[in-house]
């Protein structure tokens, strides 16, 4: 029997478009609708861990998921300083029980937040936020300013769904009706779309958006008739194109995060946004990547006070980017074993970080394989959520979405493996 | 350089030992003018150095870029030339490493060589 299901969540960027249609039949997914193509590649689905696995003499077996929990357990519980690392691609029910696992542990909880949006969190906590939904921005923003992020290859639905060519209640004509500026080092795709684009030189984001803020503030003329490449004419005209807007909204990406000055320029960025509402109405969102990565912040937030690279060492949570984030903790050697879930770090992380992590025990929980799998010592392979099992993620805007289940799974949830291996850990603790 | 997200890369995100993942992030994009003045049209690869690491890619074209910046989707291989310095903030430069890119004829790395001993 063919099994149409409407308004399904895309598991993988954080638009978490929720009007994705989906064809199951005989319990498997056979078509998918209205997805971009990194969501449908996810949905569709493809090479899957089969079995959990343990290396033996340098290469991996297949083993019983129940020995692989006990393993687990014991790698955890023989560490000093654990690192529980991930948690972007997967559900906050499941970051619950992995925080359960590092207070019992003493271990470190850090998502991939630290390599991506950490600093926009950072420069969040210096300076606050004038936020809004994605809604609010389909809905009413006529200039829609795209700055060091490239969604036509990051977040392919954005445009259409809540930014520059969405129609909504008081912006009818959608793409028509509105302009696009984007700001970038390169001329990427979502360049070639915009009305203006604006290069600018690497690392000189601070200089540009300092210089903003000046003209904005009414002092241009104080500025040099050259500013880090860019001519002070070009950004007067720019100043002008924000404080002319009904309604604007600029999204960041990594090229704000990543680059010189990291949090100080999201910092930065924030006290322009907040200096435009002097004039006009502005809000200013991050292009958050994984579909959760929201979520994880959310959740650690509100149990342990932190939003990320969250340290439960002390039996109290203790938090410190930059002493307690993934990447100072392993080139520091300061961690000496790791629990990846729904992460690969092997890839994502500088090669030094990686070289740390290949020397000590490493926990995989996983639908498919990765390059960090290939020093893992522990695989366990799970059910893909929002496919397989169901719970709670949220959107980019910090709006909260249920995941159903599509299709049974072959494979326990993230939840009911964290669950079984803090089991193990209880056990293990009681028996010594 | 500077790493970034291509769809190719996303699309093949979820599925990290498939042949589209591994060709793209092991792809270094050069502006037209800069592939040319390498004389690299042959098929040859491109050894990027940086003061953190090096490896071997392949080269392809991105028109967007200007003179003098390589693009690398991000993965395994452009996190062979990044330092793990996060200036205080849990976050490595990324973006706007200093590199040094030669032609080569060394070949291209499989993941599993990659992961296991570099370069
Ligand atoms: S834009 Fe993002 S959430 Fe929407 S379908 Fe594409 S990958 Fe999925």
């Amino acid at each position: 029997m063919i099994l149409q299901i409407e308004d399904v969540l895309c598991t993988f960027c954080g638009c978490l478009c929720d009007d994705i249609r989906v064809e199951v039949d005989g319990g498997r997914i056979e078509k998918v609708r209205g997805a971009c193509r990194l969501g449908s590649s996810k949905i569709m689905g493809h090479n899957r861990i089969k079995s959990p696995m343990i290396r033996v003499n340098g290469s991996l077996k297949e083993t019983s998921y129940d020995e692989a929990y006990r393993k687990a357990a014991e790698i955890l519980v023989s560490a000093k300083h654990p690192l529980l690392y991930g948690w972007a691609s997967t559900t906050c029910e499941a970051l619950k029980k992995g925080i359960l696992l590092a207070e019992e542990i003493g271990g470190v909880v850090d998502t991939t937040t630290s390599v991506c949006h950490g600093p926009s969190i950072i420069g969040i906590e210096e300076k606050g936020l004038v936020g809004t939904t994605l809604g609010q921005i389909k809905n009413r923003a006529d200039l829609i300013v795209f700055w060091g992020c490239n969604p036509s290859e990051a977040h392919p639905r954005h445009t259409l769904r809540y930014s520059s060519n969405a129609c909504g209640r008081f912006t009818p004509d959608g793409r028509k009706g509105r302009k696009v500026l984007v700001i970038d080092v390169r001329e990427t795709r979502t360049a070639r779309n915009a009305d203006r684009f604006l290069r600018i030189q690497p690392g000189t984001d601070y200089e540009i958006i300092s210089a903003l803020r000046m003209i904005v503030g009414g002092k241009a003329e104080s500025l040099p008739e050259d500013i880090a490449g860019v001519s002070r004419k070009e950004l007067i005209e720019i100043a002008e194109m924000m404080k002319g807007a009904k309604f604007g909204a600029i999204f960041f990406g990594l090229g704000l995060t990543q680059s010189r000055g990291r949090y100080k320029n999201v910092d930065n960025a924030l006290s322009l946004v907040s200096e435009l509402n002097s004039h006009t109405k502005f809000v200013i969102m991050a292009m958050r990547g994984h579909y959760n990565v929201t979520g994880a912040n959310q959740v650690l937030t509100w149990s342990s006070g932190y939003p990320m690279a969250v340290d439960y060492a002390r039996g109290a949570p203790y938090y410190n980017p930059g002493e307690t984030s993934c990447c100072d903790l392993l080139s520091r050697r300061d961690v000496d074993a790791a629990l990846i879930i729904a992460s690969d770090p092997a890839s994502n992380l500088p090669r030094g970080c990686v070289e740390a992590l290949a020397e000590m025990p490493v926990i995989q929980i996983d639908p498919f394989e990765n390059p960090t799998t290939l020093f893992a010592d522990v695989v366990i392979p799970s059910a893909i959520a929002g496919i397989e099992a169901e719970g709670t993620a949220y959107r980019m805007d910090g709006l909260s979405l249920r995941l159903r289940k599509l299709v049974d799974a072959e494979y326990p949830s993230d939840v009911e493996i964290l669950q079984a291996i803090l089991d193990n850990v209880r056990r293990l603790r009681d028996d010594n | 350089m500077i790493s970034g997200r291509t769809l190719a890369q996303g699309a093949g995100c979820e599925d990290k030992m498939s042949p589209l993942y591994i060709n793209e992030v092991s792809c270094c994009y050069l502006s037209e003018e800069d592939y040319r003045a390498l004389g690299i049209s042959d098929g040859k690869n491109l050894l990027l150095t940086s003061p953190h690491g090096s490896a071997v890619l392949r080269a392809g074209v991105d028109k967007g870029l200007p003179q003098g910046m390589v693009f690398i989707p991000m993965g395994p291989w452009a996190n062979m030339l990044i330092g793990t310095d996060t200036n205080g903030c849990g976050m490595p430069g990324f973006k706007g490493v200093e590199v040094e890119v030669t032609p080569t004829d060394e070949k291209v790395l499989d993941i599993r060589e990659l992961i296991s001993r570099g370069r």
